[in-house]
């Protein structure tokens, strides 16, 4: 995937990293990377050889929030016609894990886009914040609903008021990141946690995310229905049937996929 | 481009002199900003490869220049905004830094030197945990690095009782690394810092790293970094030439990469 202008494609192994690749502007969000961030995620996920995508950034940040000057000067309508926060609708239903690796900063829509992954690794030295409110508007892709849900609504009000830069340590603290790594071995580190998952049975893998997503947006009842259901369609799978033999006969198992 | 301290480079070791000698280098606001722009320039020029701190005249530093202090002063903004950024760029530098301590270091004038990750003294020189006699705390992160340095008990003498304490005393406390007479102080100076540029820089900031884990990590998450440093140091070519060096039998030769 070669057509890309501001992203970075790749594989190692069964894990895809897509780099974000202005380093100049420190990675900041043009509406084009988006598309191209969300089509190489969408390529990776209907590719049997993937079994998890890794976002990371190029140069000395993640990514700083989206390209202001290329939005100073839209109106609402030229917004709603544009419909450019469709590209993140399509960035929630991939299926696959996803896993960012954050370096340096992520900002505003670098901080949205982050969080639209599953999975966040951050350097120590990481910053993450909202600043949107500093120049009189607000996040647009999300920041306030998937922070909210993250960390609750009493510390996303503090940090989407003030927009003050959140530290990796508090990210941690506030459960917004599962790891936090020296900056040297981010992607290293991030890999082998993603190459560890790649061993897991796809299948369970999948659909345990789905359910969990689902435990975020909908009521406890619908979300153990929804969960059941799951659980009952890995049992038509090849990798149910070789883990509990695995399991029997005191072997390892070894899964396929299917 | 700096008018309160001055920063050269000899020999990859930057000096970063205070230079408000008339004020005993006390601090201003401007000094405050132009330490952290120099650690800056230090931190990202691959040619140094340690760093000395050093007063310009007679004094070290005397800490913060009264003459700015008001009625009106909220002194915790002014640690907030003025100290704490210099304070946190000397807590993130990872090339080693040398406080030579040229002669008084009073309050947060102490509080720098502690902060760094040797101090060499001048036979003159003195300590002094000034804050007490205007009825203050120690700050610029003073009571933070005091204990670990002397333990708490030494630490709360000389930050409640605020005696002056002479170099000699110093060196006796585990504050100072060498008590250096005149004559040759400013060459003894200049080839501990050498010293420590000639040696695997990464590595040294890597230790600096760890000790600063051990102050409060568990003792598990204190091995997984551990794990982390010693595989980033594993990658390093300074790793390399040490055990090249080692089976050819020669001294190494490191170039801090």
């Amino acid at each position: 995937m070669s057509e890309f202008a501001h992203i970075d494609t790749r594989t190692e192994g069964a894990v895809a990293v897509i780099e974000l690749n202005r380093p100049h502007v420190f990675n900041a969000l043009n509406r084009q990377m988006v598309t191209e961030i969300v089509t190489a995620m969408e390529a990776y996920d209907r590719n049997d050889d993937v079994r998890v995508i890794v976002l990371a950034g190029k140069g000395r940040a993640f990514a700083a929030g989206a390209d202001i000057d290329e939005m100073a000067n839209d109106d609402p309508i030229t917004l709603e016609l544009l419909n450019q926060f469709a590209e993140w609708d399509r960035m929630a239903l991939i299926k696959k894990p996803t896993i960012a690796a954050v370096h340096g900063f992520a900002l505003g829509g670098g901080f949205e886009l982050a969080l639209s992954c599953d999975l966040l690794f951050a350097a120590e030295t990481a910053e993450f914040g909202f600043p949107e409110v500093n120049i009189g508007v607000m996040p647009g892709a999300g920041g306030t609903q998937r922070l909210t849900k993250l960390i609750g609504k009493t510390k996303a009000l503090e940090w989407l008021w003030t927009g003050e830069r959140m530290s990796a340590a508090t990210a941690y603290e506030l459960g917004i990141v599962n790891r936090v790594v020296v900056p040297e071995l981010l992607l290293e580190e991030t890999m082998k946690f993603a190459q560890k998952i790649a061993k897991q049975p796809p299948l369970s893998i999948r659909l345990i995310k789905e359910a969990v997503h689902k435990a975020v947006d909908y009521p406890l009842y619908e979300g153990m229905q929804f969960e059941r259901k799951n659980f009952y369609l890995l049992f038509a799978s090849e990798d149910q049937k070789e883990g509990m033999q695995a399991f029997v006969e005191k072997r390892k198992p070894h899964f396929k996929g299917k | 481009m700096y008018e309160t301290i001055r920063y050269e480079i000899r020999d990859n070791v930057a000096w970063l002199i205070l230079n408000r000698p008339d004020k005993l280098n006390a601090f201003t606001e401007q000094m405050n900003k132009e330490i952290v722009a120099a650690l800056k320039q230090a931190a990202s020029d691959e040619n140094v490869r340690s760093l000395i701190i050093t007063g310009e005249g007679r004094a070290f530093c005397s800490g913060e220049d009264l003459a700015g202090v008001t009625e009106e002063m909220d002194h915790g903004e002014v640690l907030r905004t003025r100290y704490a950024p210099m304070m946190k760029a000397l807590h993130r530098f990872e090339k080693p830094v040398i406080a030579a301590v040229n002669g008084v270091a009073a309050g947060a004038g102490m509080s720098l030197a502690l902060a760094c990750d040797f101090r060499l003294a001048l036979e003159k020189a003195s300590f002094i945990e000034a804050f007490i006699h205007v009825g203050l705390v120690p700050d610029a992160g003073n009571l933070y690095y005091l204990p670990r340095l002397i333990g708490h008990a030494k630490a709360l003498e000389l930050a409640v009782l605020g005696e002056k304490v002479t170099a000699q005393k110093a060196y006796e406390l585990g504050l100072v690394t060498a008590v250096i007479p005149q004559d040759t102080w400013e060459e003894e100076v200049q080839s501990f810092a050498a010293r420590l540029a000639g040696m695997p820089t990464k590595a040294i900031g890597l230790i600096k790293r760890l000790l600063r884990e051990s102050d409060h990590r568990s003792f598990e998450d204190y091995l997984e970094k551990e794990a982390y440093s010693q595989r980033i140091a594993g990658l390093t070519e300074d790793h390399r030439e040490g055990v090249r060096a080692f089976f050819e039998k020669r001294p190494a030769v490191f170039k801090g990469k």
